[in-house]
């Protein structure tokens, strides 16, 4: 039984200790899209640093900020993101990049977004035709974009065509893919999801559709334990000249996901 | 719809190509979920039998409460481990937050209620048997526990396997307090949902046979060890 606890516990402690790690937040659409996956061993080559993602939704990504449960955010909600440095949970806001907002749904199109001029008009022309739509409902970045452009439509986001999934942007595309309905999704995850049936990209490329990733590192003054010295590091590997190749040269079947356009 | 039988091939490619994620993933799933059921076994047999053996005003609301604890949610225990664990809880100082340490507590909540009411279930049946022997040898109470429990051992694995069970295919505790951080926390239950959500059906499907046959297969090896279930042993 002595061995077996010990076991146990060396088993505990060998897991706590590692090596230089930062804790960052980012969001689902973020991960989705893959890019991740390109930057971190980059980051492990050459700052020696093992980025730990913890991939939710924006508001729960601020959350975990407020709480100091990591050390930097990457997020994409302007507002949002203003309150929580407004409040000193975060040092600063960094842009990293950029990609946009996009309206996917049936091909074969009952409510004619394609033909829409704006997002507000591609809105106003899904609920005139009480089409199935499925929102995120999660209160991530995307589906704040989302409300703040019903607001702007003047059109009442409720009704049994509007589901709220509820859920990270993947599985909200999946809920679109099985109900053949509308949905909103960022350029990267609608590129990189693997389960597209008979959806396809119906609307993209009004201004107010551009969706700007930004860094916080969270506030060491509130939370002393958090790697700032990390956070910093990161974040001028993030702003530099590796990171400006990598991202504007992440490619899906030819088509650029993200636009570099960090400030030296 | 060919998600199926691609489900199958990605399962084989992954097991044969000896996949080093796929390893790791595997290797933390039976880090995480062997030390769970350890330590809840360890809390869990004794707690069961002395609730067998003893007599006291609450036992039947104790027991009863048990019982309704086998049934405790996922993602409510992995609510309150969070909020606990989190910077800004009463136990953030640890920081043990997604970690596999978070991800062990949560899942010694959850079983510990399960393996401690087989347990009692197990003993209980085997007191009334040794109950006049136990008594007339004048048998401390340690003493008849520790009895119970030894000659009951056989009849406990399946306590054990139960909570062996149910911790290796748990997802929502673990997804909230272990965060499903590649390279760290993330395993196999958490690496399917997170493939679902990226539409990649058949490498999620992979995943979930690897899953059901390690399942399998721990199963039959503590049987063999134990050589329970053959004839001469029944």
């Amino acid at each position: 039984m002595k061995f077996v606890l010990t076991a146990v516990m060396t088993s505990l402690l060998a897991v706590a200790s590692q090596a230089e790690t930062l804790k960052m937040a980012v969001t689902t659409s973020f991960y989705n899209s893959g890019l991740s996956e390109m930057l971190l061993p980059a980051i492990k080559a050459d700052l020696d640093l093992d980025v730990e993602l913890i991939v939710v939704g924006t508001g729960q990504a601020l959350r975990l900020g407020e709480a100091g449960d990591v050390d930097a955010i990457l997020v994409h909600a302007r507002a949002a993101e203003d309150r929580f440095l407004a409040a000193g949970y975060g040092t600063h806001r960094r842009e990293i990049m950029y990609n946009d907002f996009v309206f996917v749904g049936p091909s074969s199109d009952p409510a004619e977004v394609a033909n829409a001029t704006s997002a507000v008009e591609a809105l106003q022309a899904i609920a005139s035709n009480q089409a199935p739509f499925v929102s995120r409902g999660d209160d991530s970045g995307t589906h704040k974009m989302e409300m703040a452009l019903w607001a702007d439509s003047g059109m009442a986001a409720e009704g049994a065509w509007y589901r709220a999934a509820g859920s990270g942007m993947g599985a909200t595309l999946n809920v679109a893919s099985g109900m053949n309905a509308y949905t909103f999704t960022d350029r990267a995850s609608w590129l990189n999801f693997g389960n597209k049936g008979e959806l396809g990209m119906l609307y993209a490329g009004d201004p107010a559709l551009f969706n700007q990733y930004a860094y916080i590192p969270v506030n060491p003054v509130r939370w002393p334990h958090v790697r700032h010295d990390l956070a910093l590091a990161l974040e001028g590997w993030l702003t530099g000249e590796t990171a400006n190749h990598l991202i504007n040269g992440y490619a899906l079947n030819g088509e650029q996901l993200f636009t570099f356009n960090a400030q030296p | 719809m060919s998600d199926y039988s691609d489900g199958f091939w990605a399962a084989w490619k992954l097991i044969i190509t000896l996949d080093p994620d796929l390893y790791e993933i595997i290797f933390l799933s039976l880090q995480v979920t062997i030390s769970a059921v350890i330590i809840a076994s360890i809390i869990g047999l004794p707690m069961g039998a002395w609730l067998a053996v003893n007599r006291f005003k609450f036992r039947r609301y104790a027991i009863a409460v048990l019982n309704a604890l086998m049934g405790l949610p996922p993602v409510v225990v992995g609510l309150f481990v969070y909020m606990a664990l989190s910077r800004a809880g009463p136990l953030g100082g640890f920081g043990l937050l997604f970690s596999p340490a978070a991800m062990i507590i949560a899942q010694v909540i959850i079983i510990t209620p399960l393996i401690a009411s087989i347990s009692h279930q197990t003993i209980r049946d085997l007191w009334a048997e040794y109950h006049d022997l136990l008594i007339s040898m004048n048998a401390t109470r340690t003493q008849r526990i520790k009895a119970l429990l030894w000659d009951g051992k056989r009849a406990l694995l399946t306590a054990t396997l139960a909570g062996f069970g149910r911790a290796i295919g748990e997802v929502g505790a673990i997804m909230i307090v272990g965060g499903n951080i590649e390279h760290a926390t993330r395993v196999l239950t958490t690496a399917i949902a997170l493939e679902t959500g990226k539409g990649n059906f058949a490498f999620a499907m992979g995943l979930g046979l690897v899953l059901i046959v390690l399942a399998v297969m721990i199963n039959l090896l503590i049987h063999i060890v134990g050589k329970t279930e053959r004839a001469s042993t029944w």
